[in-house]
């Protein structure tokens, strides 16, 4: 059954394409089943106690939350197939924008806090694996449960206290000083970027040291996860039948380890990372609450305090989203690593 | 997960025979896993006694903010008549995390139980069984599962707050809501697997009723993953429930004390540098979270046989017999 | 046969240790393999031959222990430091296993595999010398090099086997261990492989030692063929002049069992094979030999040479002199239990 790479991997793509789309869709049907279990209607919910009733009202008509259920479905769909995730109710702000501004502080935030998870948490991880039982295992396995155990804001706070207060080396909110955030341009509102491209060399030390406290707190909360996934991997493939055949031929053990059992152990692993990123959402829930970090998690437990459901519901439809491709990318690369998921 | 697969019983498994076939992994345990159970199993029971006693060992009651009339000293330090300090409201810390400890571990319990009680039988169902039913649990419970546990109970927290106020009822049923999908797939993936093993086929031609087969077969093997199942899960909900208080969606203060929510009053106390406020529930935290999870990782080294490590045995190598002449 | 062995073992043994006890998987075994010579070793399962093969290039399991010899070009591989064996298994020596569907690396293409064996033992090869070497030998166990550069799980159960043959004489060993290799394949494609194993001296001036419980292909593709028995040797010799006239009851009750087109009633040894961690006393066969007389259950059997070259370890063929009075009565025992556990 020859085939080359590619056509294979295109094979595979569309066929996991067409299977992504009905979980997009029940996704999005709860979503907006679930924002309209409560009683009444969402403009009268968030706006009910502060705005004379006529005003509601004409709001309500805006909005369109007077029409029949079946029509909001209808134009909720249309909508989000051609990119509107709507109009927040209390502040009136497109959701897209929303999405631009605080998504991107967001997708800055955890993308670091990924990189410490994947170093700490794999680099443990192989370690606890090969050296199984011994000291270094029991340390590392010991290290990422208690990690694990932490709640990320707990760690935020006693690192805000620490590095902050006690020590005061590192900023403890934030995503930068107030005169740096008043005068940088942005292209990507990722300021580690933008502060790069507008060759700005203060700024961007400025914006690092933001970040290194919550971006650590986050990523290692979340090594735990791999500290554990990895060593058992690692353990499971070094049982594998081809281990002892690539000894038989006198493959010295070192090659074994690292060419045979880590490479193949790891393969899983990208399945997590991709899981990780759920994970990594909702930490960032909570450390940006801790620091104050202006980004898309923060902005939705504001929302939710005023409850602003239109708001919240936007929010919760890019979440899914969001979720759904990165299972997606991670679903391909996977096939790409292990040529035996293509078929 | 671990598939024991018990040979077809000539007569019905007795109850006891189950567990005690279910115990044998964990009596067996060894090194490290052995450890892991014990020490797990120890921090657990001890949180528990506190959770059990806390009406008797607490100092003052989770809301007491004065006593012999005299109003306790705000934001105090650790001192011999308060040993963990106060809080900002005037409360003491300590007392406040022993009602937190009951706060916790009723929650917790509580949902687990349904989310279980839910999701156990679903899974079993639906594996077994099959067909259009099962079809359409996976697609919910699927569409459910891929949501990161914390914003799904926030959600649902949220959504139940103009119903039923938020609290400890609206925690309870979040966190339910919120684990129900994780019991429902691991448990029909076993049960799919074991359906296709040859003794349960053997009993079908035998002309075993669908529901005995469920019953006698397939519900201890599949009940078995259950045990390590539950206490990681626990020690995630306890973190759920503490994020959900950090938040302000769980425990009002006027029900308990809670210690996420604890946490969050201390974040302004920081600045200041008060320590005691935020540190004590936090590591309260910690050690309950890491105790479920030593004890859920010890059973699952225990339960699960790819992990298990045979035993190194001493081998003595007898001297060759003198009298025996050389082959 | 040929003069010097490529392979000694002398007096091996291998121990390992359960929770139940010592297992004697290998007790007190010798044997001599010749170049190019093709060496059956039969037996039940559980008997030990397989760690007998592993044991012969010290492929143990952790916490196994070994001892005795196996002379290899003049040195002793019981006892060898990991490192210099480990230079042997490849070039000098190799080993195939049971099961080809999982002895390959699935994420690596055949291509890999062979770079990595053929790097390990030789460096500094051109890419042009190892795919030349790499696809004569392939080529010889009839996998086309097209299908080179392909990943393990595109090959059928049969071909995995060819490729792992090919791997394991890519470097031309002296003496290749084949461990069950045909039991997990079909019988059409058994005699292909068969065919190639059995041919390996006159390719590749390879000794094959062969290990299965199958009497039938030993018979075919075997020069002489070594019984094997709870850990010891039972009878060795030319494979036509075992299996036409065998010297060790045991060896007798095995072909005796074995079904052909002639068979008209199913014969089975009684009892079941014996617990390697306490084995009966005296001769391993005494409970379940037909023949079996008093010395036999008293005094552990000594081998003995016959006739034609082989050796036996029976009580049967000698030596008269150490059997006590009376020690070749019948002995009297009861009807053999069913399957004890074993």
């Amino acid at each position: 059954m020859a085939g080359s790479k590619g056509t294979s991997l295109r094979q595979y793509a569309l066929t996991r394409l067409a299977l992504v789309l009905p979980m997009i869709f029940i996704l999005l049907t709860l979503v907006f089943l679930l924002m309209r279990v409560a009683p009444g209607d969402p403009i009268t919910a968030s706006l009910g106690g502060h705005v004379p009733p006529a005003v509601v009202n004409q709001i309500k008509e805006q909005l369109g939350y007077d029409r029949p259920i079946y029509d909001q479905y209808g134009s909720y769909l249309s909508d989000i197939a051609h990119g509107d995730f709507g109009t927040t109710i209390t502040d009136r702000r497109p959701i897209g924008d929303i999405i631009v501004q605080n998504g991107m502080a967001t997708v800055e935030l955890t993308f670091y806090a990924m990189i410490v998870a994947i170093v700490v948490g794999v680099t443990f991880g192989l370690l606890a694996g090969r050296y199984r039982d011994t000291w270094i295992d029991g340390g590392s396995r010991l290290f990422g449960i208690l990690i694990y155990a932490t709640p990320v804001f707990f760690l935020g706070l006693m690192a805000q206290l620490f590095f902050g207060s006690y020590l005061g080396w590192l900023p403890t909110s934030d995503r930068a000083s107030p005169l740096v955030e008043a005068t940088l341009e942005t292209h990507t509102h990722i300021y580690t970027i933008d502060t790069l491209w507008n060759g700005d060399w203060d700024a961007f030390v400025d914006v690092v040291k933001h970040l290194i406290l919550p971006a650590v707190t986050l990523g290692l909360v979340t090594a735990g996860v791999f500290i554990r996934l990895v060593r058992v991997n690692v353990i499971r493939t070094m049982k594998d039948d081809y281990i002892e055949a690539a000894r038989a031929r006198g493959i010295d053990e070192r090659s074994v380890v690292y060419h045979h059992a880590f490479r193949n152990a790891l393969v899983p692993v990208i399945t997590v990372v991709g899981l990780t990123v759920a994970l990594l959402l909702s930490g960032a829930v909570l450390t940006e609450t801790t620091f104050n970090w202006p980004g898309i998690g923060k902005t939705l437990i504001v929302y939710l305090q005023n409850r602003d459901y239109a708001a919240v519901q936007g929010i919760i439809v890019v979440f899914a989203l969001v979720v759904v491709v990165a299972s997606l990318i991670i679903d391909f690369v996977n096939a790409y690593i292990d040529p035996r998921i293509r078929y | 997960m671990a598939t024991t697969a018990e040979p077809v019983a000539t007569r019905a498994p007795r109850r006891l025979g189950g567990v005690r076939r279910a115990l044998a992994p964990v009596t067996e345990a060894r090194g490290m896993a052995r450890a892991m159970l014990w020490i797990g199993a120890g921090i657990t029971l001890a949180f528990v006694l506190i959770a059990l006693l806390a009406p008797v060992i607490a100092p003052y009651d989770f809301d007491t903010f004065r006593a012999d009339g005299k109003r306790f000293p705000q934001l105090a330090a650790p001192s011999s008549d308060h040993w963990m300090g106060t809080n900002v409201q005037s409360t003491d810390v300590l007392s406040r995390l022993i009602w937190g400890t009951q706060t916790e571990l009723k929650v917790v319990i509580v949902s687990l139980f349904f989310s279980i009680a839910i999701g156990v039988p679903l899974g079993l169902l639906s594996g077994y069984f099959g067909g259009k039913l099962d079809r359409i649990l996976v697609l919910i419970m699927d569409a459910l599962f891929v949501f990161p546990f914390l914003l799904l109970a926030i959600v649902v927290a949220f959504l139940l707050a103009d119903k039923v106020g938020q609290g400890i009822v609206s925690a309870a049923i979040a966190i339910t809501v919120v684990y129900v999908p994780l019991y429902f797939r691991v448990v029909r993936n076993h049960t799919i697997s074991i359906r296709e093993e040859p003794f349960v086929e053997a009993a079908r031609a035998l002309g075993a009723k669908p529901f005995t087969i469920v019953r006698k077969y397939v519900f201890f093997n599949v009940v078995q993953n259950v045990p390590p199942l539950a206490t990681l899960n626990a020690a995630d909900a306890i973190l759920t429930l503490a994020a959900l208080g950090f938040l302000g969606y769980g425990i009002q203060p006027t029900d308990g004390a809670e210690w996420g929510y604890d946490i969050n009053r201390a974040v302004s106390d920081a600045s200041s540098g008060i320590w005691w406020t935020g540190l004590f529930p936090g590591l309260a935290i910690v050690l309950l979270v890491t105790g479920l999870t030593l004890l859920g990782e010890g059973l699952n080294e225990t339960v699960n046989p790819v992990l298990r490590k045979r035993p190194r045995m001493k081998v003595d190598l007898e001297p060759v017999p003198l009298d025996m002449e050389p082959l | 046969m040929s003069s010097t062995p490529v392979v000694s073992v002398r007096d091996l043994r291998v121990y390992y240790g359960t929770p139940r006890g010592t297992v004697r998987a290998v007790d007190r075994v010798s044997l001599d393999i010749g170049e190019g010579e093709v060496l059956g070793l039969v037996g039940e399962s559980g008997c030990g031959k397989s760690t007998l093969g592993r044991g012969i290039l010290g492929l143990l399991p952790d916490g196994a222990v070994s001892d005795g010899e196996v002379l290899y070009g003049g040195r002793n591989l019981v006892g060898m430091g990991a490192k210099d064996l480990r230079r042997l298994r490849g070039p000098d020596l190799g080993l195939i296993f049971q099961e080809p569907m999982t002895r390959l690396n699935p994420l690596m293409r055949i291509e890999d595999h062979f770079r990595e064996t053929l790097e390990q033992h030789e460096s500094g090869l051109s890419d042009r010398e190892i795919r030349t070497r790499s696809l004569e030998t392939l080529g010889r166990m009839g996998i086309p090099p097209t299908r080179f550069r392909q990943y393990p799980h595109e090959f059928s159960g049969g071909m995995r086997q060819r490729i792992m043959i090919a791997l394991a004489l890519v470097l031309r060993p002296k003496l290749l261990v084949a461990d069950e290799p045909t039991t997990s394949l079909d019988v059409i494609v058994e005699a292909q492989i068969l065919g190639i194993l059995s041919d390996l001296r006159r390719s590749f001036g390879t000794a094959l030692l062969l290990i299965t419980h199958n009497l039938g292909i030993v018979a075919e593709a075997c020069d002489r063929v070594a019984v094997m028995y709870a850990g010891k040797i039972a009878e060795e010799g030319d494979a036509r002049d075992v299996f036409g006239d065998p010297a060790h009851p045991y060896t007798r009750e095995l072909l005796r069992s074995t079904i052909s087109l002639e068979t008209d009633e199913l014969h089975s040894i009684p009892g079941a094979p014996p617990n390697l961690i306490d084995p009966p006393r005296a001769c391993r066969f005494h409970p379940r030999c037909p023949s079996v007389m008093v010395v036999c259950a008293d005094r552990d059997p000594i081998e003995q040479r016959i006739d034609d070259g082989r050796r036996v370890l029976c009580w049967l063929h000698g030596p008269e002199e150490r059997i006590p009075e009376g020690g070749t009565e019948p002995l009297e025992r009861e009807e053999i239990a069913v399957a004890d556990e074993a």
